[in-house]
């Protein structure tokens, strides 16, 4: 079970009491009625899908009910921090990612067997 | 002559528990569910007649009425003696938002040494008395269910769930209080 640290509990939850809501710090356009459709497109419908560290926001529904944003990274699915809504990008040093070759997952396996 | 509703509480002739853990049903209370923004929080404290907690998982208890904290502007008042809560709120005179949901939720009174286990039976938090300590208060999950855990006692709980759910929270609840009776 993953723990979570929500910044306005201050505190480590269960995974079970989070839910997960999409890529973070996606900047609403000034003015939505005047961009073209492949503008929108590329705002409302089009998200990166990184291998590695990802800003995603997230809501502690079954607790606080906040939303706040987290860093993740996408192989280990270790949270590298997490941060309240509104706050600015953390700069994460790259060694706080996790080294590739202890991970043990399916994909991370199936990466390295071509 | 006019046919009067006859109130019926959610889990009426509920029975469960074990030889550690003992069940048993809340008498009914007034609950409101109260938002509002710090500013607020002072004038809405004195209207209510305690101090609202502003510091995660805690409660505040005066008499038979108690608030649990929630979220940084959200809290659960619940009073014993069914009082009239909004009408309390709304003598604040600031901007908030309270819904009475009295009859929204209903409650389970769990106690006995083995309290903490049957309910970890269904929620995942550390409920020891360091990090969960005599007055706590948590929204969480109990299974599949949503709760609003406050611990009232070294080995007292007091179980809030919604009342569409309480046939499913008690049976689990007496379900973890079996297991917890080994």
């Amino acid at each position: 079970m993953l723990l979570i640290h929500c910044p306005y509990c201050e505190e480590e939850r269960s995974e079970l009491e989070f839910r997960a809501a999409g890529d973070a710090h996606i900047a609403r356009p000034e003015n939505i009625a005047s961009i073209s459709d492949e503008e929108f497109q590329e705002y409302f419908f089009l998200r990166d899908n990184p291998k590695g560290l990802i800003f995603e926001r997230w809501r502690h529904i079954a607790g606080c009910g906040r939303f706040f944003n987290a860093a993740r990274d996408t192989v280990s699915d270790r949270f590298l921090t997490t941060y309240k809504a509104g706050e600015p990008k953390p700069s994460l040093p790259i060694a706080a990612m996790t080294d590739e070759t202890v991970v043990e997952t399916y994909e991370a396996t199936e990466g390295r067997a071509e | 002559m006019a046919d009067l509703a006859t109130r019926t509480l959610p889990l009426r002739g509920f029975h469960g528990g074990s030889a550690t853990v003992r069940l048993t049903l809340a008498t009914p209370a007034s609950r409101l569910s109260l938002r509002a923004k710090p500013d607020a929080v002072d004038a809405l404290s004195t209207a209510l007649g305690l101090s609202l907690p502003t510091r995660p998982k805690a409660s505040v208890t005066s008499g038979t009425r108690h608030a649990l904290w929630l979220g940084p502007d959200e809290w659960l008042v619940i009073d014993e003696t069914e009082a009239d809560l909004p009408s309390l709120a709304a003598s604040a005179g600031v901007l908030h938002s309270a819904t009475d949901i009295s009859h929204r939720n209903t409650a389970i009174l769990v106690e006995g040494s083995g309290a903490a286990a049957a309910i970890n039976a269904g929620c995942p938090q550390d409920l020891s008395l360091k990090t969960f300590p005599v007055g706590a208060c948590s929204r969480t999950v109990f299974g599949k269910a949503e709760i609003v855990l406050y611990r009232t006692g070294d080995t007292a709980f007091r179980v809030e769930c919604w009342r569409s759910f309480a046939p499913y929270v008690s049976g689990l609840l007496a379900a973890g209080a079996q297991d917890a009776g080994h």
